[in-house]
């Protein structure tokens, strides 16, 4: 029997996604399948556009494979648009060829809305929407200074982010009062325009473009109603989406009179044999322009092809949560609160920058929609509030107010089997424990068979979380052994280490491991090892243990050499300090520079130098920084009340304090403090692990903040503080993390780990709910007592010292690799990779 | 043919740090000298110069075994190279060289190609 040929029109995400589905469903044997795609790429992920700015390239971002086409036997037609679709005979038309069909499917997309303005086809107009677009923006980019984008949804804040990372000065011109005018309101949107300008991003509302002419200043300049102007040299409009129906509209299918082709329940068209999906598709009189809504089409529409007579597309859920230039914005269903009878909660927290807003039923049992600007933290529950219908606590506002310590935390078990967890493919809950009990041990098991945060990854945390409590569930021991050497956890490998008073890495193999121990278990020991007993760690036992940073007290860098980095407490140095550093420095001839600590790096001295150079500092006064160190940072400070006229507190007379109480504490993961003098908080002290603010009353304490790889603000942990106060909780939070994280885990993520969060770390810590806090204080007595600085030890001890000898046998060699070119008035290494094999 | 060889003399027991590596020069470079007091034989020698980063770093990276095969890890990139047949574990198309050791009384000799124009040693 001769097969029946699908020909599938446009290779977007949707397009790809229903191949995806249609590939491995029981009618891929009865159909001879082509796909014909405008764009001279096949399908990638749109969604992430903008990452083609910031380094990703089309293989990066691309779904699926040519090969996956091939051994699927779907022929695909790329840079060969379909012009025309002949309904009568069945057959498609495009430059190359007319091609025959049994089934058709439109997954065309939408194309950019550019308004009717005289000159919007000049050089130096561009949309945001696919890979050639973001090519022509780049080109046009380098030599351009200012760059506007004309809307200001969604993708139009976007793509000014993107204009910004291009180095651009961006503008983003909206027609309406505020910013994204569909997902927020008044309120939200202006603080979200006042977060974005705060960026540098300049906001134009209520502004209507009349015509774009040659500029003087720039290339162009766009005139506006109110007859001002801007001068700008290129222009990206992003003015909305229509969807690409033109197709349609030719052969007489039903489309909308705003456009888009008319689809019923099983995304089926006017013409049985032809079917729509994505945002071409019309469903209901409603456009869906987000991915999710259209992999559910897609699914759907497989399904229906495969006889399943319950298919059905029953709408789609359009809440979005997104990072706008870094800000957070988050909107959940009936946002504009339209339902008749609902009632609104508002907060706004003007000095943390947060907006909140919950629309709540008339009958105040159910959440229909919710706005956050800021802060995106409350949105996975929300989100599951709305979407599941669970039936909110008596005192919603708990949801979004900042640490009202009664916020019902909606554990994953509250989840009904139907909660939707990826939106992306549509998996629930349900499924995941289907997964599970199929087989799957672990997430990313799971992640495999259900494909579940595989698309956008906006449910990655809520993910993890539902793994996490199912597998516990189903006392499924997951594999946390620390490596090969150890069947323990770090926090296991702790308390065995404290109770059992073991003092060196081979007694704890000996009695709880096996093997001879490798990189990844001797440092995590060396490191619990000096939490418990605070021995030297060149002590003769622990020296193999350490990490070269570790065992030498110095970071190794590229060409072998080291850098050095005294600690300069809170940042404060007297000049006749600063000057030593200059002139050891110069002797050594080390590269010098400001660190991102508030301290300073010399670099380039080599293994022999290394107790020298610390001689003459510990000389002049200073001690180890620990920058090679899983330990305390820096505490950096603003100047505070001493200086500034704002400042409410000693600021670096705090930093000061915490930096000397600290230093040494050796950790899983660095630790950084910051401590402001006022709320201006110069100090960046919410970035830091441990973040200090001055009030007029005391101090506020944050906590688990980090830059880094993933940033994260630290949150509020206890207000307005005594000096007393604040030390005794900053004891027992990092005791607390000391003793419980994995290695290298910084707070941040050990917090989000903890079961019960930042709730639970409060009670531990304020309410002492283990009743441990007096054992957490004592243990950090301890070792703030039984400090040493590390190398003032090691330069005092000749045994120790032997150690810095580059070649035991040849004191006087110098490394043969070790090459220097001058750079800005400095040395720098000059080092080829030479690869032997 | 064979390049010729000698066995140099490159440091004393005293030298050794267990557990862990020291580097010495020879008439073949820099080598990092490895002592495991558990395991037999204890001594162990391999270019001290990490493949992957041309730096001569390899005898402080940090000693252990990885399914038996005692290794060290560079300390750069974290690499790990057998310190019996120099081979890196994560890529094998890069390996290390490797010297014989030989405990002569106190001394640690090591077996380098002798340095000669002619001699073909790397
Ligand atoms: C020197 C410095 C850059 C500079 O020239 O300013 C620096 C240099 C290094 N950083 Fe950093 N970081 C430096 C400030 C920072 C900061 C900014 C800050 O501390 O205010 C951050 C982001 C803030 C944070 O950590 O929360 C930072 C985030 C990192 C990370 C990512 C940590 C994370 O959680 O994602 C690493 C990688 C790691 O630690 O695993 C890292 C690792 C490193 C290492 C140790 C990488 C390495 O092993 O060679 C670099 C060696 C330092 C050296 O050789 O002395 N460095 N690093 C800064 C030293 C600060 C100091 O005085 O101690
Ligand atoms: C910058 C940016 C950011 C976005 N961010 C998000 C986000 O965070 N979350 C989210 O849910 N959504 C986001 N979206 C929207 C998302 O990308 C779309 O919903 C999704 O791509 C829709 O898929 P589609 O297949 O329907 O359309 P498309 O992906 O546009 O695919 C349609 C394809 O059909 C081709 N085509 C059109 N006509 C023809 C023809 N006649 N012949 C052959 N081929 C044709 C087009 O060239 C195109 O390649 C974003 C979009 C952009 C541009
Ligand atoms: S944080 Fe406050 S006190 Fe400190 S420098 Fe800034 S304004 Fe001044
Ligand atoms: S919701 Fe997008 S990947 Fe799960």
């Amino acid at each position: 029997m001769s097969k029946q040929t699908l020909i599938v029109i446009g290779n977007g995400m949707v397009g790809h996604h229903f191949l995806e589905q249609f590939a491995q469903s029981p009618a891929a044997a009865a159909f001879d399948v082509r796909v014909f795609g405008e764009e001279k790429q096949h399908a990638y992920d749109r969604v992430h556009l903008s990452e083609y700015f910031t380094g990703s390239t089309h293989s990066d971002l691309a779904m699926g494979t040519e090969d996956w086409y091939r051994e699927h036997g779907i022929t695909l037609h790329l840079s060969e648009p379909v012009t025309a679709i002949d309904r009568d005979a069945q057959v498609v038309t495009t430059p190359d060829g007319v091609y025959p069909y049994d089934q058709l499917v439109l997954a065309t997309g939408s194309y950019p809305f550019v308004p009717p303005i005289a000159g919007n086809d000049q050089d130096g107009c561009f949309v945001y929407r696919t890979l050639e677009d973001l090519d022509a923006i780049r080109d046009s980019a380098n030599g351009a200074r200012t760059g506007v984008v004309v809307g200001g949804g969604l993708l139009g804040l976007e793509a000014a982010n993107a204009l910004k990372s291009l180095g651009l000065e961006a503008h983003v011109v909206e027609f309406a009062p505020r910013l994204m005018p569909v997902q927020l309101d008044d309120q939200g949107g202006a603080l979200l325009r006042q977060k974005i300008e705060d960026l540098g991003v300049q906001v134009h509302t209520e502004k209507a473009t009349t015509a774009i002419v040659k500029g003087r200043s720039a290339r162009l300049r766009m005139t506006f109603s109110d007859d001002t102007d801007l001068e700008t040299d290129l222009i990206v409009f992003s003015a909305g989406i229509r969807p690409q129906d033109t197709l349609a509209r030719a052969c007489g299918l039903d489309v909308g009179e705003r456009g888009g082709i008319v689809i019923d329940n099983r995304c089926t068209t006017s013409d049985p044999r032809i079917h729509a999906i994505g945002e071409c598709a019309l469903w209901n009189q409603r456009i869906f322009g987000l991915v999710a809504p259209g992999y559910t089409m897609a699914r759907t529409l497989s399904a229906a092809l495969n006889g399943d007579s319950g298919a059905a597309f029953t709408g789609a859920d359009m809440s979005t949560k997104l990072k706008l230039l870094g800000v957070d914005v988050g909107s959940i269903g009936d946002a504009h609160a339209q339902t008749p009878g609902a009632r609104n909660i508002r907060f706004h927290d003007e000095q943390a920058g947060h907006y909140r807003r919950l629309v709540i039923s008339q009958d105040g049992k159910h959440l229909l929609g919710a706005i956050l600007v800021g802060d995106n933290g409350p949105y996975d529950t929300l989100l599951q509030y709305a979407l599941n219908g669970i039936t909110l606590p008596a005192n919603p506002e708990a949801l979004i107010l900042p640490d009202s310590g009664d916020a019902p935390a909606l554990g994953a078990d509250a989840l009904p089997d139907t909660a939707s967890i990826c939106s992306c493919h549509n998996v629930t809950k349900g499924d995941i424990c289907g997964a599970l009990d199929a087989g799957c041990t672990d997430l990313a098991g799971v992640k495999a068979e259900t494909r579940a945060s595989t698309g956008c990854g906006g449910c990655a945390a809520l993910l993890k979380k539902v793994v996490d409590s199912e597998l516990e569930k189903r006392g499924v021991a997951v594999s946390t052994d620390l490596c090969e050497h150890f069947p323990h956890t770090r926090q296991e490998l702790f308390h065995l280490v404290k109770v059992n008073g073991i003092r060196t890495f081979r007694g704890l193999l000996k009695q709880y491991g096996r093997g001879q121990g490798c990189d990844i278990c001797k440092p995590t020991v060396a490191s619990i090892l000096a939490t418990c007993w605070n021995d030297h760690i060149l002590a003769t036992d622990h020296v193999p243990l350490q990490d070269t940073n570790d065992t030498f007290m110095a970071n190794m860098q590229k060409n072998g050499t080291y850098s050095i980095v005294p600690r300069i407490p809170g940042g404060e140095i007297t000049p006749d300090k600063l000057i030593v550093l200059g002139e050891v420095a110069r002797d050594y001839n080390l590269y010098t520079k400001i660190t991102g600590g508030q301290r300073v790096d010399l670099f380039g001295a080599t293994l022999g130098e290394l107790p020298e150079i610390w001689e003459r500092l510990i000389a002049a006064g200073f001690e180890t920084g620990h920058a090679y160190g899983k330990s305390l940072r820096t505490v950096k400070s603003c100047v505070g009340s001493t200086w500034c006229r704002y400042g409410v507190q000693d600021s670096v007379g705090m930093a000061i304090f915490l930096e000397n109480r600290y230093k040494g504490l050796r950790s899983p993961h660095k630790i950084k403090m910051a401590v402001s003098g006022c709320t201006r908080e110069c100090a960046e002290a919410q970035s830091k692990d441990i973040g200090v603010i001055a009030t007029d009353k005391g101090w506020n304490l944050y906590v688990c903040g980090n830059g880094g790889m993933r940033p994260r603000h630290a949150d509020l942990f206890a207000t307005d503080l005594s000096d007393e106060q604040l030390v005794q909780a900053i004891d027992r939070v990092l005791m607390f993390y000391v003793r419980t994280a994995d290695r290298l885990q910084r707070t941040s993520v050990w917090m989000e780990n903890l079961e019960g969060g930042l709730e639970y770390l409060k009670q531990v810590v304020l309410e002492d709910s283990l009743g441990i806090g007096a054992e957490l204080e004592q243990h950090m007595a301890d070792l703030v007592g039984t400090y040493q600085c590390e190398w003032k030890t090691a330069v005092e001890d000749p045994e120790k010292r032997k150690r810095f000898r580059e070649f035991v046998n040849a004191p006087e060699r110098k490394d043969p690799v070790q090459q220097w070119t001058s750079e800005r008035g400095q040395r720098r290494p000059v080092l080829e990779v030479v690869s032997e094999s | 043919m064979k390049a010729k060889t000698n066995w140099q003399p490159v440091c004393t027991v005293a030298d050794l740090v267990p557990d862990s590596g020291i580097a010495v020069w020879t008439e073949d470079g820099p080598v990092a000298v490895f002592y495991l007091p558990h395991r037999l034989p204890a001594l162990f020698a391999i270019s001290h110069s990490d493949p992957f980063s041309g730096a001569n770093v390899l005898a402080r990276g940090i000693t252990g075994d990885i399914q038996g095969e005692p290794v060290v890890a560079s300390p750069l990139y974290k690499q790990h190279f057998s310190l019996r047949t120099g081979r890196c574990l994560e890529d094998d198309t890069v390996s290390v060289r490797v010297y014989p050791v030989l405990l002569d009384g106190d001394r640690i000799r090591l077996e380098v190609p002798v340095a000669q124009a002619d001699s073909v040693a790397a």
